[in-house]
C-alpha cells in the first residue's frame, strides 16, 4: 500500500515536470511579450528597460529555471497587465470556480447516476428512451449555445434567475461564497445548470452502460437465485459494482469541467479563473496563462492521484494488493 | 414412492429475438425424488441451461416460459407472482453456476455476502447469522471458516470460491439444487473433491439435485439418473446405469461411443457426425434425423416420448432392441 | 440476408432499419448541399457591403426590407439577411469542421499505426505523450493555441488538430496494436521487406471501422469547438463569420429581446452537429460486434 503511494506520487510529480516545461516552451516560444508591455513608441532603452526586468535577455532555459524556481517558492511571477502577483490574482478568483465546478459535477453525479441506473435496468421503457434522447442532446448541443438558451428563457424571458455574476456572498475563512444567500444561490443555478448538463449526459450513458453489463453477470443472476429482492441488487451489488467507473469519471470530468468552466464563466460573467483566463488571452498576459495552465495540470494530477487512493480504498482487490 | 419434490411437465421457453422465435426449449418433462441426483446432460446450445433457468423463474427477457409446469414440493411455480417466487429462490430451490469468479461480488465480504442471502429469507441477529454462515462453509469444506468470513473473493482458489458459492445456495436448506456446470471451470482434482462432497451433502441433507453438464463423464459418476437434452427436448431419460449400458436414442449412443473410457484401446474415438440444429429453425420431426445413422422417412415425424420399465426415449428407430431381439 | 450482397450494401440495408438515423443523414446532406450552394440559394450576398443597409439592421422575422424581399428569418446588426448569413456560416463551420477531421485523422492515424508497427521507445513517446494530452482537456488547448497562433483559418484548424488527433491516434494505436500481435502480421513480418505492405495491407484496414466512428464524431467536435472558440472571439476573424461568430454576434442583443439574430444560427448549429452525431452513434453501433444480436 504504501509503496503503491509512493510509486503513484513519484509518477505524479513526473507528469508535473514535464507539464511544466511543455507549457512554458509553448507560451513563452511564441510571440513577443514585450510589445504589450509598452507602448510602441516607447524609446529603445525603457525597451530594454523592460526587457531585464522580465528577465526576457536570458536563454530559454535559464529562463525556465528561474521560472521553475520561483514556482517552487510559491511565485508565478507578476501580471504584465494587472501588475500584482499572479497567484494572487488566480488565488482571489479559483472559490467562484470551484463553487461553480464542484456543485455542477456533484448534482450532475448524483442525477445522472440515478436516471442511468433507472434507463439500464429499465431499457425499454419510454421513461428510459426518453432519458436517452435528452442525454443525446446534452452530449450534442454545444455548450456556449445552452447557456444562451437558459439566459434567454429563464433570465430574458421569464425572468425568474438573474443572467450574470455572483449576487451577495458571504465570507467563510476570508474566502467569498455565493451559495449560502438566496441572492447568491439564485445567481449560481443558470451557470451550475449550463455546466452540469454535459457532465449529466456523460454520467447517464456510463451508469446506463454499466448497469446494463452488471444486470447481465453471474453475479446479480446468483443474487437473484439465492433469492434476494431486487432492490437489495441494485442497492448492495450494483452500486458496489458500478462506483469504479463512476468514481474514475468523476475525477476526470472535475478535470475537464474546470476547463470548461471557461465557457460557462464568460456566458454568465462569473468572476472566476476561466473568465480571467479568457481575458488574459486576449492581451496575452503570458505569467497568468502559464500559471493558469500549470494551476490545472496540477489539479489534474492531483485529482488523478486521489482517485487512484480513492480505489485502493474502495476495491478490496487493490487494497489488499491482489494480482486478480 | 413418495411424491416427487420437483415435478416438471411439458416445459417450453422460447426467447422472442428481432431474427424469430428461438425455442430453447421444447416440452422437458421430468420428476425428481427428495435426494435424488439427476444428470442433465447436453452440448452447448442445447437448452440445459435454460431449462435450469426456467426452473427458478430467472428467464431473461426477451425469453419466457410459454407452456408446462413446475412443481416444487406441491406448488406450481410458473404462475406465482414475482415476489412469491422470490420468496422461493434461495430457500426452496437455488442455484450454483460455472464461473464462481463471475458469481460472487468482488467488491463485498463472504461474509457481506451470505449476510445478504440469509437476509433474503429470514431475521437473523449478526450473530446467528455469523454462526449459520461459519456453519455452512465448515460443511462445504472451507478451514478455519469463521475467520474467511471477512476475507473477500479475490482471496480464495477458484475451488474454495466454488465451495462459498455452494454455501449460499445451500443456506436455507432448499428440496433443490440447480448446478450448471459447477465443476467445469476447476482442476480435475478439485472437481472430484467437490463432486463427492455434492453427492454426501446431497444425502445427508436430502436435497435434490440437477447437475447441468455437457460431460456425460462426469455427470455418470455422481448423478443416479440421467436426462439426455438436444435442440431443447430431452431426447432420452433413465436410470443412468441403465443408460450407459444400453442406450436407446441414437444421440445417447453417440455420447456414449465418444466417450474415452468406452473406447476399445487402440481405436479412435468416435464423433457424432454434423453439428446441432438452429434453434431459430427447427427441422420438422425428429431435430436429430439430420445426423442420425437410422433415420428413416418415418423420422419426419416427431417421435413421442416412449415409456418402458422407468425409463423413456424419443425416437422410430431405438438402438440395442433388435439384438435383444423385440418384446 | 442473400450472400451475394457486398459489405457495403448489407451495412446500408442495416443502416435504413434505423429510421431516426435515415433521417439524420438526409438532413446532413441537405445542410452540405446548401453551404456548398450557399451563393446560389441565398436571396443575398450578405458579405457584399453594397447590398447592405443599415435601415435593415435588426429586424425580426418576416420583415420586408429595401431589397424588396421578406427576411424570413430576421437580418443581424449589421443589416444582413439572417438566412444569408446562415447559409455562409454554415460553409465556414462544414469547411472548418471537415478540414479539422482529416488532418487530424491522417496525423493521428500516422501517429498511431507507427507506434503500434515500430513498437519500443517511439511507441513509447507517441503514446506516452497521446495519453498525457487526452487526459487534458481538448478546449483548453484550442484556446491557448489558437491565443498564440493568431486568428485566421490554417490557424484554427491547426488548434482543431492538435487539440483532436489524440484520439484518433489512441484508436488506430489500439486497433492496430490488437492487430500486430496476431499470429498472420508475425508471419508476414518475417518474410523480408514486407513491412510496409504488413502496414498498408492488414493493420491499416483494420483501423478502418473504429476511425470512421472516431471521425464522424470528431467532425461534429470540431465544428461545436470552432463555434464555441468563435463565440468566445477567439475563432476566425470577422471577415469569415461561422455560425458560432453569428451566435456571438447576437448575443448582446438577446437581452432586449431580440433573440433571433443569436437563436437561429444556433438552431442551424445544433441541427448540423446532433445530426452527425446521429449518423455516427448508428455507425458506431453497426461495427460494434458485441451489440449485435
Amino acid at each position: 500500500m504504501l509503496g503503491f503511494i509512493i510509486q503513484r506520487l513519484l509518477q505524479a510529480i513526473g507528469v508535473m515536470a514535464v507539464m511544466s516545461v511543455i507549457v512554458f516552451c509553448g507560451v513563452y516560444a511564441i510571440g513577443n511579450p514585450i510589445d504589450i508591455v509598452i507602448p510602441p513608441e516607447a524609446t529603445q532603452e525603457i525597451r530594454d528597460a523592460a526587457i531585464q526586468r522580465l528577465g526576457l535577455d536570458k536563454p530559454l532555459y535559464e529562463q525556465y529555471f528561474i521560472f521553475m524556481g520561483n514556482l517552487l517558492q510559491g511565485d508565478l511571477g507578476r501580471s504584465f497587465v494587472y501588475n500584482i502577483p499572479v497567484l494572487e490574482l488566480i488565488g482571489g478568483r479559483l472559490p467562484a470556480t470551484l463553487e461553480l465546478v464542484l456543485i455542477s459535477v456533484i448534482s450532475a453525479t448524483v442525477l445522472g447516476v440515478s436516471l442511468g441506473i433507472y434507463a439500464g435496468y429499465r431499457p425499454d421503457s419510454w421513461v428510459s428512451k426518453t432519458i436517452m434522447a435528452v442525454s443525446v442532446l446534452g452530449f450534442s448541443v454545444p455548450s456556449f449555445w445552452v447557456g444562451l438558451i437558459l439566459i434567454l428563457f429563464f433570465a430574458v424571458n421569464l425572468g425568474w434567475l438573474p443572467a450574470g455574476g455572483r449576487g451577495d456572498t458571504v465570507e467563510i475563512w476570508g474566502v467569498a461564497w455565493s451559495f449560502p444567500t438566496l441572492d447568491g444561490l439564485s445567481h449560481i443555478v443558470l451557470p451550475a445548470v449550463n455546466l452540469a448538463l454535459f457532465k449529466l449526459a456523460m454520467m447517464i450513458r456510463l451508469a446506463r452502460a454499466g448497469t446494463r453489463e452488471i444486470m447481465l453477470t453471474d453475479t446479480v443472476k446468483f443474487a437473484r437465485a439465492a433469492g434476494l429482492s431486487e432492490g437489495t441488487i441494485l442497492r448492495r451489488h450494483l452500486l458496489k459494482l458500478i462506483s469504479i467507473p463512476i468514481i474514475t469519471v468523476f475525477g476526470l470530468e472535475l478535470g475537464s469541467t474546470l476547463a470548461f468552466a471557461v465557457v460557462t464563466e464568460t456566458i454568465f460573467s462569473w468572476p472566476g479563473v476561466g473568465k480571467l483566463i479568457i481575458d488574459s488571452i486576449g492581451v496575452l498576459d503570458r505569467p497568468v496563462m502559464v500559471a493558469y495552465l500549470i494551476l490545472v495540470a496540477f489539479l489534474f494530477v492531483t485529482i488523478n492521484f486521489v482517485i487512484d487512493l480513492v480505489f485502493a480504498l474502495i476495491d478490496p482487490r487493490v487494497r489488499k494488493g491482489a494480482t486478480a | 414412492m413418495t411424491d416427487p419434490v420437483l415435478s416438471v411437465k411439458n416445459l417450453s421457453t422460447h426467447f422472442f429475438t428481432r431474427a424469430g422465435v428461438v425455442k430453447a426449449v421444447n416440452g422437458v418433462s421430468f420428476d425428481l425424488a427428495r435426494g435424488e441426483i439427476m444428470g442433465l446432460v447436453g452440448e452447448s446450445g442445447s437448452g440445459k441451461t435454460v431449462t435450469g433457468f426456467s426452473l427458478l423463474g430467472l428467464v431473461d427477457a426477451p425469453g419466457r416460459i410459454v407452456e408446462g409446469s413446475v412443481k416444487l414440493n406441491g406448488t406450481e411455480l410458473t404462475t406465482l407472482s414475482q415476489r412469491d417466487l422470490r420468496k422461493r429462490r434461495g430457500s426452496d430451490i437455488s442455484m450454483i453456476f460455472q464461473d464462481p469468479i463471475a458469481t460472487l461480488n468482488p467488491m463485498l465480504t463472504i461474509g457481506q455476502q451470505m449476510k445478504m442471502a440469509i437476509d433474503a429469507h429470514e431475521r437473523l441477529g449478526t450473530r446467528a447469522a455469523d454462526a449459520r454462515a461459519t456453519e455452512l462453509l465448515t460443511q462445504v469444506g472451507i478451514p478455519s471458516a469463521a475467520a474467511r468470513l471477512r476475507a473477500y473473493p479475490h482471496e480464495f482458489s477458484g475451488g474454495m470460491r466454488q465451495r462459498v458459492a455452494i454455501a449460499i445456495a445451500l443456506l436455507h436448506r432448499p428440496s433443490v439444487i440447480v448446478a450448471d456446470e459447477p465443476t467445469t471451470a476447476l482442476d480435475v482434482s478439485i472437481q472430484a473433491q467437490i463432486l463427492t462432497q455434492m453427492r454426501d451433502l446431497a444425502a445427508e441433507t436430502g436435497t435434490a439435485m440437477i447437475w447441468i453438464s455437457h460431460d456425460l463423464a462426469v455427470v455418470s459418476s455422481l448423478a443416479s439418473k440421467l436426462a439426455v437434452m438436444y435442440a431443447g427436448r430431452i431426447v432420452e431419460q433413465g436410470p443412468t446405469a441403465t443408460l450407459l449400458r444400453d442406450p436407446r436414442h441414437p444421440y445417447t449412443a453417440g455420447l456414449i461411443a465418444s466417450l474415452p473410457a468406452m473406447a476399445k484401446p487402440g481405436t479412435p474415438l468416435t464423433q457424432i457426425p454434423g453439428t446441432t440444429p438452429s434453434l431459430l429453425s427447427l427441422p420438422l420431426g425428429c431435430p436429430f434425423a439430420p445426423r442420425c445413422d437410422h433415420a428413416t422417412n418415418r423420422c419426419k415425424d416427431d417421435p413421442p416420448m416412449t415409456h418402458t420399465a422407468g425409463r423413456g426415449y424419443r425416437c422410430f428407430h431405438p438402438t440395442g432392441q433388435t439384438a435383444k431381439a423385440p418384446a | 440476408m442473400s450472400n451475394q450482397s457486398t459489405p457495403l450494401r448489407r451495412f446500408w440495408a442495416e443502416f435504413r432499419e434505423n429510421r431516426i438515423a435515415v433521417v439524420a443523414l438526409v438532413i446532413v446532406v441537405l445542410l452540405i448541399l446548401l453551404a456548398l450552394f450557399a451563393s446560389l440559394v441565398s436571396p443575398q450576398n450578405p458579405y457584399d457591403l453594397a447590398n447592405l443597409s443599415l435601415m435593415d439592421s435588426r429586424r425580426p422575422p418576416g420583415f420586408v426590407g429595401s431589397g424588396g424581399y421578406t427576411h424570413i428569418l430576421g437580418t443581424d446588426p449589421q443589416g444582413r439577411d439572417l438566412l444569408s448569413a446562415i447559409f455562409y456560416g454554415l460553409r465556414i463551420s462544414i469547411q472548418i469542421g471537415l478540414a479539422a477531421g482529416f488532418v487530424s485523422l491522417t496525423i493521428g492515424t500516422f501517429l498511431g499505426i507507427t507506434a503500434a508497427y515500430l513498437g519500443g521507445r517511439i511507441e513509447a513517446l507517441i503514446m506516452r505523450l497521446v495519453d498525457l494530452q487526452l487526459s487534458f482537456p481538448a478546449i483548453l488547448l484550442a484556446l491557448v493555441i489558437v491565443a498564440l497562433l493568431g486568428q485566421g483559418k490554417p490557424q484554427l484548424i491547426g488548434a482543431l488538430v492538435a487539440a483532436q488527433y489524440a484520439y484518433f491516434a489512441r484508436t488506430a494505436y489500439g486497433a492496430a496494436k490488437a492487430e500486430r500481435g496476431k499470429d498472420y502480421v508475425e508471419a508476414a513480418l518475417a518474410i523480408p521487406l514486407s513491412g510496409r505492405l504488413v502496414v498498408w495491407r492488414h493493420l491499416l484496414p483494420n483501423c478502418t471501422p473504429p476511425l470512421i466512428v472516431v471521425a464522424t464524431v470528431q467532425i461534429a467536435n470540431s465544428i461545436s469547438l470552432e463555434a464555441t472558440l468563435s463565440f468566445l472571439g477567439l475563432g476566425l476573424p470577422v471577415t469569415e463569420p461561422s455560425l458560432g461568430m453569428l451566435i456571438s454576434n447576437g448575443f448582446p442583443y438577446m437581452m432586449s429581446g431580440r433573440y433571433w439574430i443569436s437563436v437561429y444560427p444556433g438552431i442551424a448549429l445544433i441541427i448540423l452537429i446532433v445530426a452527425i452525431n446521429i449518423v455516427g452513434d448508428q455507425v458506431r453501433d453497426q461495427f460494434n460486434p458485441r451489440l449485435r444480436k
